[in-house]
């Protein structure tokens, strides 16, 4: 079946009759996104050293605990008031503007690094973490995971998602604060100490 | 490098035809279980082994169920300053106009429920028309275009229509098993309105041969699925003397929050 362009927004409910609604599927990265994805200051949400910034930092790891070369991060999240920004712009970074997206292509050591603001909770009472999203060769879909603040425990506590994880699990998507102020947060594909990854309403796979 | 092929870690020695069988072994135990009342599956398995660099990047834990919280219900926001005008014609990028068969590739980008996507982010990368990526790790010995990169930015219109002008990229082998090659395709990224849709996908070309022995297509095990990554050719999108069109429409996951307002006005 060719379907033409639909021309208007108006005809999408008699589209939907029609349409195969299912959702197209993912393909991995591939090696080669290197010259295409990144940009200039795509990891730094906030310009590295400046007031409030934190660097977000760690490792991905393959399921023999050797660093991935050629994987691709990208985080979304709040300001520290829990702030969630509509500001364009992240392609071109001003400096100024916090747009809450940000970008991280691994380094041959499998090390990413962003600059950033500290989450703040977007709801009262919640605990405060960062949306994370996964790629990378060899990896034939995304991955989601969340990067949660280690500081409000009785938030991380009173949390039914992470109550729903067992202990080990939920230590795992808690970053830790390093002495420097920065924030550690290791990603690991396979294996007994695998990163809890989501599966959100919606996903087939 | 002289002419002796030179062997290491990187030669593939395994055939095609051990690969073929894996793909085959795995599509039919999928359509028997369809056939025994399963769903089919719409998405890759991440657990494919034919594609070997799969075996040690795949998760071994079911994901853990969430529901989306505030931040994961909306998308990062693009816009045009984000990208410049250019960006989304892939022949007029550089000096000159780059060799190989001009195309344009257009469709729309819709959620689960059939609406658009409007003003959001698409990018694509690309070879060029020898099978050549610019990327300094792409080893293939097949020209280098001056006049293509292969990579572009476009937002989607108020209708999750997207358009991009460029140039049918060339299959290109790859170091998966002996002789494998990757059937033509564009490697396509894409936001939704809520973060959970975010995906990054390849679209191909209809009929390529090289689909039936490809373990990245094949690793979508069903047929209809793997059909959704295929571009239809349109001549209503073909310009006299000038470029063949494609038509590939693109539905992200369902969308959450679109559910959850409707619910909230109701």
């Amino acid at each position: 079946m060719t379907e033409q362009n639909p021309a208007s927004i108006g005809a999408v409910a008699g589209d939907t009759a029609t349409r195969d609604l299912t959702a197209t599927p993912g393909q991995t990265v591939g090696p080669f996104y290197g010259y295409a994805l990144p940009f200039p200051g795509d990891s730094e949400l906030v310009p590295a050293g400046s007031a409030g910034a934190v660097q977000l930092h760690g490792v991905v790891y393959d399921g023999a605990g050797v660093p991935v070369p050629d994987s691709l991060l990208e985080i979304w999240q709040p300001d520290e008031s829990g702030t969630i920004s509509r500001a364009t712009g992240s392609l071109r970074r001003d400096g100024f503007t916090f747009t809450g997206f940000g970008r991280a292509a691994v380094d041959p050591e499998g090390r990413f690094s962003f600059s950033t603001l500290n989450p703040g909770p977007t709801e009262a009472g919640k605990p405060a973490f960062i949306s994370v999203v996964i790629f990378a060769r060899g990896l034939l879909n995304r991955l989601f995971t969340r990067i949660y603040l280690p500081e409000d425990t009785e938030a991380l506590a009173a949390d039914p998602f992470l109550a729903s994880l067992g202990p080990a699990e939920r230590d795992r998507l808690i970053a830790t604060r390093e002495a420097d102020g920065s924030l550690r947060f290791d990603i690991r594909l396979q294996g007994e100490d695998e990163t809890p990854f989501l599966r959100f309403p919606g996903h087939g796979d | 490098m002289g002419a002796q092929k030179l062997s290491g870690p990187d030669d593939a020695a395994e055939s095609q035809a051990t690969l073929s069988a894996e793909i085959e072994e795995i599509e039919a135990s999928h359509s028997a279980a369809v056939a025994a009342g399963k769903p089919a599956e719409t998405q890759p398995r991440l657990d494919y082994p034919p594609y070997r660099s799969s075996l040690l990047r795949h998760p071994t834990k079911d994901p853990r169920h969430a529901d989306p919280e505030t931040i994961e219900l909306l998308s990062p926001a693009f816009g045009h300053r984000d990208i410049g005008t250019l960006e989304s014609d892939l022949t007029v990028q550089a000096g000159g106009e780059p060799i190989g068969e001009r195309i344009r590739v257009t469709g729309r980008v819709l959620d689960g429920d059939g609406r658009p996507v409007a003003g959001q982010l698409v990018e694509i990368w690309q070879a060029n028309a020898a099978g050549r990526y610019i990327h300094k790790r792409d080893q293939h010995p097949a020209p280098i275009d001056p006049n293509f990169t292969g990579v572009g930015r476009t937002l989607t219109g108020p209708d999750g229509s997207y358009s991009f002008t460029t140039i049918k990229p060339g299959p290109y082998p790859w170091k998966n098993h002996h002789n494998a090659w990757r059937p033509a395709h564009i490697h396509f990224s894409l936001f939704g309105s809520e973060f959970t849709q975010r995906m990054i996908t390849q679209m191909y070309f209809p009929s390529d041969p090289l689909f039936a022995l490809d373990p990245i297509y094949q690793s979508i095990t069903d047929q209809k699925a793997r059909d959704r990554l295929v571009a239809t050719y349109d001549h209503d999108i073909t310009e006299h003397e000038f470029l063949m069109g494609y038509n590939w429409d693109i539905v992200l996951t369902g969308s959450n929050r679109t559910w959850m307002e409707e619910e909230d006005h109701d």
